[in-house]
């Protein structure tokens, strides 16, 4: 149905497409992997006609095509759901689906009629519960990420395109997606589909297709029978083992973080719990549950009720005193919360620890690129090279930068909300063993994540949040995957 | 000859964004080597030419181009604090007025009595108040800065009115050191535009090579990713509007020294030619983005063709329409800029 050809695709510096070759076939889920940086996302902007090839044929339904702006592609039937949210916060959820096709006669928008099949949609993807008319600068990232994903369903598309849709979402919210795009392509739609989750591919996907370095190194893989090894070393050119490294060896010391009835009305209440040095403590849960709120709490960017004593002693409530007390937080949604996207990759990293480069307020500039490229090599961000505008990095690039913020030094405890969203599974590797390499330096880290693999295989000791409450607290060692996911979902304690 | 005016803009303030420092190979060239600000420096090296062919006898002349640069003197302070607050993500509406305000203030009878220096210090003082007063609002208040500053714009010319009862009120000859600024010159050229130089260097430093100046970008660009980094935005802004009211009293002197008066209708609509410049200069209005190059290059650009208007003895009018275009065509070339860069 979409044949794709040489592709080519330049930027100032960056050979992002080097002829790349895709084919998608109505009604599969053709799986697009490969490691940060690979192409993903540049070659389904040229799709969606963000972006126009320097070089290559695009043959849709047997006739060439070139779709030469967003709207140009959504005429064609290609509907996208991006990697970095689009959405217009000042406007209602109705008023973002149905951006670009209002319900509209001589000018007028329909509001009624747009607000029914906004509810429409939204029931379709199981969130009858996000009203049409609330302001979306006020919803969750994982409604936001639902609401992206009905505009693109809004569309009658024949093709639709995502990337990274399951980011920001948490398990049973995956279920969900599949559910959907099994419903789609059982209509004939075809459906382009990014992740890094290795799991997701083998359960919803037909075929694949891997990048690396801008080109196609695989076509039409069976995405249920390619051993992972294969996919894996396609990918990365190496074998990467998808691992955690080994937990504490010695006992933690003392308490840095201890938190004593925590609460925010409506969000969460009565949260307690410590965190010690050198210990990861997970929390997991469903998103919405409060588990991004107690982070921001403890944080002093969101205000509650309650106690937060750093190394036994009480911190002020605003983010300038927690971090100035050693505290730092790596927040779920990259571009809204963390990027500083006209800097350089350095200016990003540095911001968190601004005064540590500067003296009388003159910054010392060679001293913090150094550290920066320090940073950046260690956390292997690409390309290497950390005076790069940050908008031309990939999104998982962009991720182990806003992590590197906090790695500078002259942290005591690291709130960390999704630390991987994004990161392809070699990097991952990696990342896992700065998180604990980091503990292993005395520091407490305090762990969100939407994955419990992740938490469970990283933390030391769990949390689990269910609607705004510890619902329970443990070692990781004693719990599996599926105990985490019972409590997580039925509220039934292990 | 375009020499003065070129080697002015340069050495005031050659360098780079904080970040983007444009073409590698043209680093020793700093902010120059950003395309932008090759593009107004070619629009620049254009009006020169217009000048000299439209005036070949006096447009090139060591007197025009003093009176150019004495002109742009006093715009250009206050176009170096604007460009620090529309940076950080606000705006100033008020500059003319604040200034308008300071020049009164530091002229009064009572002010004159302590000698010049109290009256430069005086005019400064006003300034940063009046700015910090401002920025209160804004940070701690939360008005818009546009209603807050629009505010103190009328309340500031008010002030003036009433404490100069609508007069003019002129230097007395004991404080002539005032206006020595303006007629004392070194190298052919007035004080007046050595403090405008300096003003420029101090800012183009603060912005590029301090945490202040790091801030202001971080704040400006992405507010709620400067406050979970730890930024104190608020006391961040309100500084901002403090250090562009502090502009506009540096400005108040620079126009006392000129025109050997202080007036409440001094500056009447500065803060658009200043904000207009910044503008051109490739300043984001959104905040985030910009440099103190691009709005000394825009000013230079509006005041040359003030200039060129009158020298060749052109309506007012039509200058101000030719003003208008330039800013729609200059907004339009960013849109363009932004689009490119554009995921
Ligand atoms: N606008 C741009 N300007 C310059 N380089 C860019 C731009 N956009 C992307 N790149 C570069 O192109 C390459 C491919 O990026 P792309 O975003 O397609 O990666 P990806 O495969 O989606 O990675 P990820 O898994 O991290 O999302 C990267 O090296 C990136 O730095
Ligand atoms: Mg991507």
């Amino acid at each position: 149905m979409l044949v794709m050809k040489g592709i080519v695709k330049q930027f100032p510096g960056v050979r992002a497409l080097d002829g790349v070759d895709l084919d998608v076939r109505a009604g599969e889920v053709h799986c697009l992997l490969g490691q940060n940086g690979a192409g993903k996302s540049t070659l389904i902007k040229v799709l969606a006609g963000a972006h126009q090839p320097d070089e290559g044929t695009i043959v849709f339904n047997g006739a060439e095509v070139r779709p030469s702006s967003p709207i140009d592609a959504i005429r064609l039937g290609f509907a996208t759901i991006y990697q970095e949210l689009d959405l217009v916060d000042g406007l209602s959820v109705a008023e973002n689906i149905f951006l670009g096709h209002e319900h509209a006669r001589f000018g007028f928008v329909n509001r009624p009629a747009a607000r029914r099949a906004a509810r429409e949609v939204l029931e379709r993807l199981g969130h009858g519960e996000i009203r049409p008319s609330a302001e979306v600068g006020r919803l969750s990232p994982a409604a936001k990420q639902v609401v992206s994903m009905a505009r693109a369903l809004s569309h009658d598309a024949h093709l639709i395109i995502m990337d990274e849709p399951s980011a920001a979402l948490a398990h049973d919210e995956v279920a969900n997606l599949f559910r959907i795009i099994r419903e789609l392509t059982a209509q004939g739609v075809a459906v382009v589909y990014i992740s890094h989750r290795l799991e997701e591919i083998r359960e919803i996907g037909d075929r694949v297709t891997v990048l690396k370095d801008g080109r196609t190194v695989a076509v039409g893989l069976s995405a249920r029978d390619t051993p992972t090894t294969q996919i894996v070393s396609l990918m990365t050119g190496r074998n990467v083992e998808y691992v955690f490294p080994a937990k504490a060896g010695r006992s933690p010391g003392d308490e840095v973080l201890t938190v004593e009835g925590l609460s925010s009305p409506g969000v969460f209440s009565d949260v307690s719990f410590s965190v010690r040095a050198g210990e990861i403590v997970g929390l997991a849960g469903l998103v919405g549950s409060g588990r991004s709120e107690i982070l921001e709490a403890v944080y002093g960017a969101r205000p509650a009720t309650g106690r937060v004593l750093l190394d036994g002693r009480p911190v002020g409530r605003t983010v300038v005193d927690t971090v100035r007390h050693g505290m730092g937080l790596a927040p779920e949604e990259r571009k809204a919360q963390a990027l500083l996207l006209d800097q350089s990759v350095t200016a990003n990293i540095t911001l968190g620890g601004l005064t540590g480069f500067a003296r009388f307020g003159w910054l010392d500039r060679k001293r913090e690129r150094e550290e920066a490229r320090r940073l950046a090599e260690m956390l292997d961000i690409r390309p290497p090279d950390p005076e790069r505008p940050i908008r031309t990095l990939s999104g998982g690039n962009q991720q182990k930068a806003v992590l590197a913020r906090w790695l500078l030094g002259g942290r005591k405890l690291l709130l960390l909300d999704e630390p991987t969203r994004g990161v392809d599974v070699g990097a991952r590797a990696e990342l896992y063993a700065v998180i604990r390499d980091l503990a292993e330096q005395g520091i407490g880290v305090l762990l969100v994540s939407s994955e419990v693999p992740e938490v469970l295989g990283l933390a030391d000791r769990v949390l689990v949040v269910r609607e705004g409450t510890v619902i329970h607290e443990g070692d990781a060692a004693g719990l599996d995957e599926h105990g985490v996911l019972d409590m997580i979902m039925n509220g039934r304690a292990a | 000859m375009s020499e003065p005016t070129k080697a002015q803009a340069p050495s005031a303030a050659g360098g780079g964004g904080p970040s983007r420092g444009g073409i590698p190979g043209l680093g020793a060239l700093g902010g120059l080597g950003e395309m932008r600000h090759l593009g107004l420096l070619g629009a620049l090296a254009l009006l020169v030419v217009v000048g000299m062919v439209t005036r070949p006898d006096n447009f090139a002349t060591a007197s025009n181009l003093v009176s150019i640069l004495s002109l742009a003197a006093t715009i250009g302070v206050i176009t170096v604090g604007a460009t620090f607050v529309i940076i950080g993500g606000g705006i100033d509406l008020s500059v003319g007025a604040v200034m308008a305000l300071a020049s009164v203030w530091a002229t009064t009878v009572a002010t004159q009595s302590y000698g010049p220096v109290i009256m430069a210090i005086c005019a400064i003082l006003v300034g940063t108040g009046a700015g910090l007063v401002s920025g209160l609002l804004i940070a701690y208040g939360r008005l818009v800065p546009f209603i807050a500053t629009l505010a103190m714009l009328v309340a500031a010319r008010g002030l003036a009115q009433r404490m100069s009862d609508r007069k003019t009120q002129l230097i007395d000859a004991d404080n002539a050191a005032l206006v020595d600024l303006s007629t004392t010159r070194v190298l052919g050229i007035p004080l007046l535009v050595y403090i405008f130089a300096l003003v420029v260097v101090l800012g183009w430093v603060v912005l590029n090579r301090t945490t202040f100046g790091r801030r202001t970008y971080a704040v400006g660009g992405n507010p709620e990713a400067a406050r979970l980094a730890g930024i104190d935005v608020r006391r961040h802004t309100m500084l901002l509007y403090a250090l562009s009211g502090m502009c506009c009293g540096i400005a108040a002197i620079l126009i006392m020294a000129r025109t050997t008066t202080g007036s409440s209708t001094h500056g009447d609509l500065y803060e658009l030619d200043a904000i207009a410049a910044v503008i051109i200069g490739g300043t984001l209005l959104t905040g985030g983005r910009g440099t103190i190059m691009g709005s000394i290059l825009g000013l230079l650009i509006f005041t040359l063709i003030t200039n060129l208007f009158i020298l060749n003895g052109l309506n007012t009018s039509d200058q101000l329409i030719a003003k208008g275009l330039i800013i729609v065509a200059a907004v339009l070339l960013q849109r363009r800029n932004l689009k490119e860069r554009a995921p």
